[in-house]
């Protein structure tokens, strides 16, 4: 882990509001998250985790206050920029996999590579590297509903991971699958951020998961309250 | 590859293969899409058809000349003087036997259709030998020609078709007049086929004509060239008479049924508009229906032009399909189906609808239309849709 900054959050607001009401989330927050580090974030529902989330990866854009990325503000790029910042830079990893189960694993991996230069053949050779990390070199061709829940995680990852991001941001990753699928998707996901360098920012409510994280945020009332874990 | 051509491509594959979770509605577009089509097209043969059987009747190098004002050969009358001075007009070619003219009569006479049962109008027309050979596709299927002189008549192969009582042999009565067929012709499906023929002097006498005709017409030296004898007609006053060419007389004919071209238009466009509502309906849902998706291919970094091209896609898909099916149903149903109707002398056509490739291109631009609207504003949505619905838990 690098002692470089991939994100800081400064004087962070978040509101919404419907009609006349105003449902605010976060008043004044504040977050450094160092590169190459695995966060958990905890806490009740409905505290605003999965709000951070997507302010983080760049799919909702803070009421006032900075997200930097690597240096550079991200809050106030154009929708267009934004995606093309997030085809880069982040892979997303879903409760729900968020697959298209009209096209295979091969198919749905492939998805973020579409978005590159890269020649068909070499977005395949990508895909298999992918999937043979996931261990699912041999359902490539397999579709979404012919997958249990945790191998479409596993491909899910695959697709999150095929184009080389530096963040992975994980929404309750294993929040639909049994204990043992859990802890093989989230090894997983301690492998990507300790071999491969990714830095990982993942949302659960599940204490076990959070323990495969370096650092473990806990949010509450729109405020952080950190606790060290010790490994 | 251009990243938005590979977006584009990769959302439409992905629309098209989500198509079975929406069988039902889709298959409702493309009906609908196809039924407006059928419509439009089966009008459009009906007009053209009509059309292109008076258009072939008229030749280029035949004068007709009618009274004036008279818009078709049925109110029209020439008087003996005027045919005379005629035959004097210049420009008219000639043969051993003198100017090459054939005086004609056109009366109507009643028929029992096949397919009513009920009685209809159908021309009689006077004519002679010179008039048989100025129709260049005339042929004699069955039987011989008419002996000038005699009550003796030739039949139309499209009288014959749609009427009873013409077959060969038979005798007619019509009033206290009796004819007998001793011929059937065809003039390769043009509106002559809608006709009796006879010798013109016998109608004269049975019809007490006297010595007029209704039209005369003169076969050109110069195709197409009635110039001078417009000219000749002008300077003389005892000839109140209009001159064209058979052409140019049979296409203004030919336009009288545009109406139902026009009444198809709107007809088509009106169901067009109801077809419109489901479509749109059809791809609301569809965009409602793949929102999961859309929103997680926005996550992932997708363009929102690539959800609009996507969508689009999917209704000009289904319209085109729709497209397809109605100029095929429109082709099977009638296409070459023969029908008469009341041309401009308030006789019965013949004719057989005639589905071209640009009324079928009509058709489809109609299909397109439909598609394109129902799929423009949905598209709209999907590339408004929010991002952030992907991560919301279901
Ligand atoms: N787009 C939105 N519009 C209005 N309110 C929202 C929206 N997104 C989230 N919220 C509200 O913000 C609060 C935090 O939501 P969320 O971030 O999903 O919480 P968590 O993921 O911690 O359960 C909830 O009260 C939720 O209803
Ligand atoms: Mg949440």
């Amino acid at each position: 882990m690098s002692e470089k900054n991939i994100f800081k959050l400064t004087n962070l607001v978040k509101r919404f509001t419907k009609g006349k009401e105003t449902l605010s989330i976060f008043e004044d927050l504040n977050l450094s998250i160092k590169e190459g580090d695995f966060v958990a974030i905890m806490g009740p529902s409905g505290s605003g985790k999965t709000t951070l989330l997507n302010m983080l990866g760049g799919v909702d854009q803070p009421t006032s206050g900075e997200v930097e990325f690597d240096g550079k503000g991200i809050e106030k790029l154009s929708e267009n920029q934004l995606a093309k910042w997030r085809a880069s830079n982040v892979g997303f990893i879903f409760q729900f996999y968020n697959l298209m189960p009209m096209l295979n694993a091969h198919r749905n991996v492939e998805l973020p590579l579409l978005l590159t230069q890269l020649k068909s053949k070499e977005r395949s050779q990508r895909v298999e590297t992918a999937l043979e990390l996931v261990g699912l070199k041999d359902r490539a061709k397999h579709m979404p509903g012919e997958l249990s829940g945790g191998q479409q995680q596993r491909v899910a990852i695959a697709r999150a991971v095929v184009s080389d991001p530096k963040l992975l941001l994980c929404d309750e990753p294993t929040g639909d699958l049994d204990r043992q699928t859990a802890d093989e998707i989230l090894e997983m996901l301690q492998l990507l951020n300790r071999e491969f360098g990714k830095t990982i920012i993942m949302v659960t409510h599940d204490p076990s998961a959070a323990k495969f994280a370096n650092r473990v945020l806990h949010l509450d009332k729109g405020k952080f309250v950190e606790k060290e874990l010790s490994l | 590859m251009n990243s938005f051509l590979s977006q584009s491509f990769a959302v439409i594959r992905m629309n098209l293969l989500s198509l079975p979770r929406r069988l039902w509605m889709s298959l409702a577009m493309i009906i609908a899409s196809a039924v407006v089509v059928t419509i439009l097209l089966a009008f459009l043969a009906m007009a053209r058809g009509f059309e292109v059987t008076l258009k072939g009747a008229g030749s280029d190098d035949i004068a007709m000349f009618l009274r004036d004002g008279s818009a078709a050969e049925l109110n029209s009358v020439l008087s003996k003087s005027q045919v005379d001075l005629i035959e004097n007009a210049p420009g008219i070619a000639k043969d051993k036997t003198g100017v090459i003219l054939s005086s004609e009569l056109y009366v109507i006479v009643d028929g029992i259709k096949k397919t009513s049962q009920t009685a209809a109008n159908i021309p009689l027309r006077g004519t002679s030998q010179t008039g048989i050979k100025m129709r260049q596709d005339f042929k004699l299927i069955k039987g011989r020609l008419f002996n000038t002189g005699t009550t003796e008549m030739i039949v139309g192969a499209g009288i014959l078709r749609q009427f009873d009582g013409f077959e060969l042999g038979k005798t007619i009565r019509f009033g206290k007049n009796k004819w007998q067929v001793v011929g059937v012709f065809s003039t390769g499906g043009n509106v002559f086929e809608s006709e009796l023929w006879s010798d013109y002097r016998v109608i004269q006498n049975l019809y007490n004509r006297g010595s007029s005709v209704q039209s005369i017409r003169a076969k050109l030296v110069e195709a197409g060239d009635i110039k001078q004898i417009k000219e000749y007609i002008k300077n003389d006053p005892r000839l109140n008479i209009d001159v064209e060419t058979e052409a140019d007389y049979f296409s203004a004919q030919g336009k009288s049924l545009n109406y139902m071209a026009i009444f198809g238009k709107v007809i088509s466009s009106i169901m067009a508009l109801g077809a419109l509502a489901g479509a749109l309906n059809t791809m609301y849902t569809s965009v409602a229906d793949r929102s999961r998706e859309i929103a997680t291919l926005r996550t992932i970094g997708f363009s929102n032009s690539s959800a609009f091209v996507g969508t689009l896609f999917e209704s000009l898909t289904l319209s085109a399909l729709g497209g397809l099916l109605g100029a095929l149903g429109a082709f099977l149903l009638f296409d070459g189906m023969s029908t008469s109707t009341l041309g401009g002398s308030f006789t019965q056509v013949v004719f057989s609808f005639e589905l071209s490739q640009d009324l079928i291109v009509q058709g489809m631009k109609m299909a397109l239309g439909i598609g394109l609207v129902s799929g423009f504003f949905p598209a709209w949505r999907a590339a408004r849709m929010p991002v952030l619905t992907a991560f919301r838990t279901e």
